[in-house]
């Protein structure tokens, strides 16, 4: 019989001990990985939005102010651009296209976005991936719509669905735009963007719908304009939210940001999302390094659980040393008895806690992604993730150490009798 | 050549008196030897001398004609594994192992006693059932008990066997039967014997109680050879 085989008998035989020590770690486990993966996977999906955009630019405010509410939904604009101003900046010979976006609907919590059938043409995610759709096209009527998969899938929308807009973005009692209805036309493959969250119209359906609106106001009975007249109006946009910007060549980004920064007419800020993006991992940073801290103690705190947890059943086994001893094992296989013991520990451990972290990330993946857009994707450990779990191994077996010398000294004393 | 052959040895705790002073002490090979002696009169002291996990302060401990001084701690450990079989008083048995796996923990560290096995045809386990069979431990229901539900006496027996598989030369008794009445004591004392005698061991059994002793072929009493004992009253 191994020395493995022993030690594991002997925890089988103390079960109820060994099973909350192997869970303890296995928590502190999944909590750190949790903390890791949600990190790396929150930066991968907010970075994977932006990488097909050059540049984005709205009214005056702070670069991660503009970025959060045009690309990210998150937030509210401080001004829009003027039409004017959008036609002139887009003729710039650098730029190679514009989408314009045209926020402050919604409907049902999820964020109608004005826009072109640029967005569809040009709009890049991930690794160079352009929208596609699941069912139906583009937005070709005036009150077509073209929804986001979330938004289809969490409300069950089919195309030729007629869907009531809401002027405003949350909480109850919002203005409905319902006497201008508009048609699902399609929808989107999923993205892991926060197109996803998002319903699709054109800037001239964002127009449309408040054609009859005076200084955000909703019209009166006797002033308000039907649909179908509504149709035959000039239905030119006057302003957008803000607009994202691809460039013929990425060295002409500068050159570009400055003018729209220096722009005479109009207050406007252009930013580099990446830059952008990096302002907000150093505003979030310290508060993940918190949370990483945390997390570490924590299997600090569990794996210090496991060394008493060894060291108080030393006593009770010195008597199972010394038959041990009796029957031919050197004083090493009493300290590799003790050293597997703990490196059981941490093995069970680790993968209990690795399992745990994929139940989590697979009954939490649907939630987040309802709830807050954010796309974690259940891929198989990294190589942090890896070297972590090696770590966390060695370390329980590097504790395991120091029960196993003194069980180790205790075998040289006690010799093959044991007083109890 | 003496299975057991001690000269002039001389044994103390720390710095104190010595516990231990023999001047000569020979058990040749297949004998049964009784060494009897009040608790403190150096029986524990002695077994671990001849286990090898006490060394003495002088004189000279031969067990099968190797002198044990000469031996590293590692090759005492491994000497004793090959060569020694021992029973204890009680609570011989490791808990969480079934009774054949105590049986066979001997050969996983000692191989020369596994291949003494494997060389009569049988596996570990065959041999484990052999020898439990022969000590009267033959239902298949007492071998799946878990250890700790055999009574004392099936305990002791359970680890005669344990002492016994791979025929080590010497098999060393301390106590095995304090904790068994008087007909069991004699029965468990046949049944060892007969084990040893097939495997052609020595055994050295050392024990406060003098009503076995008859069992035996020769009898001892530790303060007779025990200088260090003369003198102290008990």
């Amino acid at each position: 019989m191994s020395i493995v085989h022993l030690a594991w008998k002997s925890l089988k035989n103390r079960r109820t001990t060994a099973l909350l020590t192997i869970i303890s770690i296995a928590v502190s486990v999944t909590l750190l990985l949790g903390v890791e993966r949600l990190r790396v996977q929150a930066r991968a999906s907010f970075t994977s939005t932006v990488s097909g955009t050059d540049l984005v630019v709205g009214a005056r405010s702070s670069s991660l102010n503009l970025l959060l509410y045009s690309v990210f939904h998150l937030g509210n604009a401080t001004n829009n651009i003027t039409w004017q101003t959008y036609q002139e900046l887009s003729d710039d010979d650098a730029v190679a296209w514009t989408i314009p976006v045209s926020l402050g609907d919604s409907h049902r919590g999820y964020r109608v976005v004005g826009t072109s059938v640029d967005m569809f043409e040009y709009f890049q995610y991930g690794d160079e991936q352009a929208l596609s759709f699941a069912s139906g096209g583009r937005f070709s009527d005036l009150f077509d719509v073209v929804l986001g998969s979330e938004v289809a899938a969490s409300l069950g929308y089919q195309l030729g669905r007629q869907v009531v807009l809401s002027h405003g973005l949350d909480g109850a009692g919002l203005q409905q735009h319902d006497n201008k209805p508009f048609t699902v036309a399609g929808i989107l493959e999923p993205t892991g963007t926060p197109l996803d969250r998002a319903l699709l119209i054109s800037l001239e359906g964002i127009e449309a719908l408040h054609v009859d609106w005076i200084n955000g106001a909703p019209p009166n009975a006797l002033l308000s304009v039907s649909a179908e007249k509504a149709r035959g109006m000039s239905l030119q946009p006057v302003s957008v939210t803000a607009y994202f910007v691809g460039l013929k060549s990425r060295i002409a980004a500068f050159r570009y940001q400055r003018a729209v920064n220096e722009y005479r007419p109009e207050a406007l800020t252009a930013i580099l999302p990446g830059v952008a993006l990096g302002e907000l991992w150093q505003l979030v940073g310290s508060a993940e390094n918190a949370l990483l801290a945390i997390s570490v103690m924590v299997l600090v705190a569990c794996l210090v659980g496991m060394l008493t947890t060894i060291l108080t059943s030393l006593n009770e086994r010195r008597r199972e040393m010394s038959i041990l001893r009796s029957v031919g094992a050197r004083p090493w296989h009493i300290f590799a008895l003790m050293i597997t013991e703990s490196m059981i520990y941490g093995v069970a451990g680790t993968l209990l806690g690795f399992a745990t972290l994929y139940a989590l990330l697979f009954a939490i993946q649907p939630v987040l992604q309802t709830s807050l857009g954010l796309h974690i994707a259940v891929t198989l450990p990294g190589t942090f993730e890896l070297v972590l779990a090696l770590a966390i191994v060695g370390s329980a077996t590097l504790l395991g150490a120091v029960p196993a010398w003194r069980a180790y000294r205790n075998s040289l004393s006690d010799g093959l009798t044991v007083r109890l | 050549m003496p299975v057991i052959d001690l000269a002039n040895v001389v044994y103390r705790w720390g710095s104190g008196k010595p516990v231990l002073d023999i001047p000569e002490l020979v058990v040749h090979r297949t004998r049964k030897v009784f060494i009897h002696g009040p608790s403190g009169s150096g029986k524990t002291t002695l077994l671990g001398l001849l286990g090898g996990v006490l060394t003495p302060l002088a004189g000279q401990v031969s067990v099968l004609g190797t002198d044990l001084a000469t031996l590293s701690p590692v090759q005492r450990d491994h000497f004793r594994a090959r060569h020694i079989g021992f029973i204890f008083q009680m609570f011989n048995l490791i808990p969480y192992l079934s009774v054949v796996d105590n049986v066979t923990l001997p050969l996983s560290f000692a191989s020369e006693r596994l291949q003494s096995v494997q060389r009569s045809g049988l596996t570990p386990v065959q041999e484990a059932k052999r020898l439990l069979a022969h000590l009267g431990l033959d239902d298949p229901l007492q071998l799946e008990r878990p250890v700790t539900e055999l009574s004392i006496g099936q305990q002791q027996r359970v680890a005669s066997a344990r002492a016994l598989i791979g025929s080590p030369e010497l098999i060393i008794a301390d106590e095995p039967t304090s904790a068994l009445d008087a007909d069991s004591r004699r029965a468990f004392i046949r049944l060892l014997f007969n084990e040893c005698e097939a495997a052609g061991s020595t055994v050295l059994f050392v024990s406060h109680d003098r009503s076995l002793e008859s069992l035996f072929d020769h009898s001892l009493s530790l303060q007779d050879i025990n200088r260090a004992a003369v003198g102290e009253v008990l």
